[in-house]
């Protein structure tokens, strides 16, 4: 009975903590936003600011559960070692196409809007990219990961309504697809992309 | 002879003007109402289609960015009335399809927003309705229309120079030229005073170059990020018809979660 009692309070305590400590998934962004921010603004030298932006996506993305998504219906047919080496080769081809894809802009301005949880492991966070001279405003959604609500993850970004990991999901699909269904194709064709 | 040179030129300009952005086994699953919730959009002839778009790729690079890049030269204030006496001549199809998709409140405020801007706005450069407090409403398209009105996409396909497409929007930009155009019609269709055909054909190069303008970034960050970049396009073009069909605005309503569902539970 009081180890019962014991195990009820070490729960409580245990989820009073998860309540006291979640990290709300708009203040995730708004921190990365401010930090990509304050990196892409300074004088630091290219080399420098792509290694600062990956140490944010390295902290801050499920680099991991979007390279399982974006395998599709092909996940469920690699091996452990094809698995292990095709996230070791997404997260450097994430990487690399995330800083690659920031680094160019000087100053991008993100306003969070609103947020909106779908159920208990999805917050979509809407935000805003201001325009500038050259563009127009654009419509900024992200999806958090919030399984663990003490470290929300960033899934996906769903730029002014389109899915940047579905798009991704069918560029590899169809890399697969048009080589018979062989994932050492997908394997390949990162493997040159990063040695570009 | 000349009438399909004019729909092929026509129909040119319609597309470069749309956001065209969009697999496996040459289907292409999008979210909609199909197995499991989804459809299945079938990439007729992939590899013709492939070729098409390396083509259409080329002449990109030689013809409309260079044209969007000596575009966004010009001062900002000179684009923003470009861009929105174009967005003004739009609303003479987005009204009908309005109607046509039983958004009669939209199409009120559009003819509102034509009616003012056309004038006091002096020909669409101004945007003066929107001071008024009618904003600008979302373009809407005959493909668009068919799509509400329950027809398929039919079979993605690449065009020459017109860029993606499916059977239902190819169908639905021909409906421009069968009176569905007010703008076709005083220019092109009959031969009135106050306008000549090389208006419309103006109206719709500018239409490409200042949408290409407004995306010189996000395509070359997509190009150099892309491992086939032919797949993406697809995926982003579908993906943008999907949502302009079912006039989607929040992103929770488009995303399916059962992908990532499954995910989880592996």
């Amino acid at each position: 009975m009081k180890l019962i009692k014991n195990l009820i309070i070490f729960l409580f305590l245990l989820n009073l903590n998860n309540i006291l400590y979640a990290k709300d998934p708009s203040a995730l962004i708004n921190e990365i936003v401010d930090n990509a921010a304050s990196i892409l603004s300074s004088e630091d030298p290219v080399e420098s600011k792509i290694i600062k932006l990956n140490a944010i996506a390295e902290r801050s993305v499920d680099i991991n559960g979007i390279g399982m998504y974006t395998l599709g219906k092909y996940r469920k047919s690699i091996n452990d070692e094809q698995k292990s080496k095709y996230q070791k080769l997404f997260r450097s081809y994430f990487l690399k196409s995330f800083s690659s894809r920031l680094v160019d802009y000087t100053n991008p301005k993100i306003n969070v809007v609103s947020q909106k949880k779908i159920n208990d492991k999805y917050t979509i966070v809407n935000s805003i990219l201001e325009a500038t001279s050259k563009r127009p405003q654009v419509k900024i959604d992200w999806r958090i990961y919030t399984k663990n609500p003490d470290r929300p993850l960033i899934r996906d970004l769903i730029v002014e309504g389109l899915s940047l990991a579905r798009t991704q999901k069918e560029e590899f699909n169809s890399i697969i697809q048009n080589n018979d269904g062989d994932i050492n194709a997908l394997f390949k064709t990162l493997e040159e992309f990063l040695i570009k | 002879m000349n009438k399909l040179l004019s729909a092929l030129t026509i129909l040119i300009f319609s597309f470069i003007s749309t956001h065209a952005i969009g697999g496996d086994d040459g289907k292409l699953k999008v979210n909609g109402n199909g197995n499991n919730g989804y459809i299945e959009i079938k990439d007729c002839f992939e590899k013709v289609n492939r070729g098409i778009f390396s083509f259409n790729q080329v002449l990109d690079k030689v013809i409309f960015k260079p044209l969007a890049k000596g575009y966004r030269m010009f001062p900002q204030p000179i684009r923003s009335g470009t861009s929105n006496a174009l967005s003004n001549i739009n609303n003479v199809v987005t009204i009908p399809n309005n109607i046509l998709q039983g958004q009669f409140k939209e199409a009120g405020v559009n003819t509102a927003r034509f009616a003012i801007n056309s004038t006091l706005g002096i020909g669409g450069i101004f945007d003066v309705a929107s001071y008024y407090g009618l904003k600008k409403r979302d373009r809407e398209d005959y493909g668009q229309t068919l799509g509400v009105w329950g027809a398929g996409p039919g079979c993605y396909f690449v065009l020459p120079v017109l860029g993606p497409t499916t059977v239902r929007d190819s169908i639905g930009s021909l409906a421009n030229m069968y009176g569905g155009d007010a703008w076709y019609n005083v220019t092109v269709a009959n031969d009135t005073q106050y306008f000549s055909e090389a208006d419309y054909y103006a109206s719709k190069v500018l239409s490409g170059v200042d949408f290409r303008a407004k995306n010189l970034e996000s395509f070359d960050s997509l190009e150099n990020s892309s491992v086939d970049l032919y797949a993406s396009v697809r995926s982003l073009y579908l993906q943008d018809r999907y949502r302009k069909v079912r006039n989607i605005d929040k992103t929770t309503d488009t995303l399916s979660d059962d992908d990532w569902e499954e995910l989880d539970s592996q």
